[in-house]
């Protein structure tokens, strides 16, 4: 077995037996691909675009939907981008927030040029200086098994760093439709009345 | 109370609060320190400082996605920072709601603050965004109050200018003599 964690089997496991009312924000990039490849949901928004923004659009529904578990599923370089999200976060914690960084080192998109955590940067010590009091970075896949209750159980903000191997694999596309995901995902929300309705 | 009395901060104030947005983010400017400071006390209004003005961007448009409606307050200079931000409402059609203080305009003394300040309604255009500038006190509550509905009830990221004509321009040589 390898001693790495490799993301689409590490994502699958997370949403598979899924809390009934999580909603789920998927980064740019692979991140989006992992969560469309554990199976698609009205309660996933794939955000395709707006670098830099997934923890904080989590961060807002999670301000919206207090009684609903938030997933951020995010890639190193998003999360380096936005990393004053942290701060931000830290300092008008929501308790129903997690943000899980899926950590490779690279670029996914574009070529695969390594980003700052393959230089010196250290996400996981950088969210804990910003504030966050729970941050868990795991490396082994023997270190995964628990992650399900951290994420979904535990009270918030959390984030997990989770560094996972680099792998060139075939995407996996969700609907590219802002409005689409929009609408589906409001409509889980706050009912088809509550999403549409003047 | 005559024009120069009107307290254009606290009708903006109560203009968010008709508007039912109770959810405000903001990298301060001096030109909205009352306003931040009345919705920092009121405990029915959320007050975000964010580190950079994209993260209120992002920030509002899941809000919006979760059903809460949110305001940003920023200044031109800020603007810059909200490009890439503002892609995300455009393309998914999510109302946005910011009140943006001019620099770089009416007096000003730091030219640091002209070139964002004067490129501010050209970017927020090219982006989609509706613009309406308030140059006087009156102007500023209805201004606010229309474009809140244009953007929460037409889905559209709009932004109301408040001139620096009406801010009023500080000369830093006042402070540091």
């Amino acid at each position: 077995m390898s001693n790495e964690i490799t993301r689409r089997a590490f994502v699958k496991s997370i949403l598979d037996d899924r809390p009934a009312n999580l909603a789920v924000v998927a980064g740019l990039g692979s991140p989006c691909w992992d969560t469309a490849a554990a199976g698609d949901n009205p309660k996933n928004m794939y955000v395709w675009g707006a670098m830099g923004g997934a923890a904080m659009i989590g961060y807002g529904i999670a301000q919206a939907q207090k009684d609903r578990r938030v997933l951020v599923i995010t890639g190193d370089g998003e999360m380096m981008m936005g990393m004053g999200a942290f701060s931000t976060i830290a300092w008008h914690p929501v308790p129903n927030l997690a943000i899980l960084v899926l950590d490779n080192g690279r670029y996914g998109e574009t070529g695969a040029q390594p980003t700052h955590t393959s230089g010196p940067a250290d996400l996981g010590a950088i969210a804990a200086a910003s504030g966050i009091e729970k941050v868990r970075t795991l490396s082994n896949p023997d270190e995964t098994e628990d992650i399900k209750p951290f994420l979904f159980e535990e009270a918030g903000p959390v984030v997990a760093v989770a560094k996972i191997k680099y792998e060139k694999l075939k995407f996996v596309l969700p609907s590219s439709s802002g409005t689409f995901l929009k609408d589906r995902f409001r409509t889980e929300m706050l009912g088809i009345d509550g999403a549409t309705l003047p | 109370m005559t024009n120069s009395e009107t307290d254009w901060p606290s009708e903006i104030f109560d203009v968010l609060r008709r508007q039912e947005i109770d959810l405000v983010c903001h990298v301060p400017d001096a030109g909205h320190a009352r306003l931040i400071e009345m919705c920092e006390t009121d405990n029915k209004i959320d007050a975000i400082t964010c580190t950079s003005e994209e993260e209120g961007i992002h920030m509002l448009s899941g809000a919006w996605l979760g059903g809460r409606k949110g305001a940003m307050l920023l200044q031109s200079s800020g603007v810059g920072n909200i490009i890439n931000a503002l892609a995300m409402p455009n393309t998914c059609r999510i109302p946005i709601l910011v009140i943006v203080t001019m620099r770089g305009e009416y007096g000003e003394f730091n030219p640091w603050q002209v070139p964002m300040g004067q490129g501010t309604p050209g970017c927020l255009e090219e982006m989609g965004m509706r613009l309406y500038r308030a140059e006087t006190p009156e102007q500023v509550a209805p201004a606010v109050e229309n474009m809140s509905r244009l953007a929460f009830d037409s889905q559209q990221m709009c932004g109301v200018l408040l001139s620096q004509k009406l801010l009023g321009a500080k000369d830093f040589r006042e402070l540091a003599k």
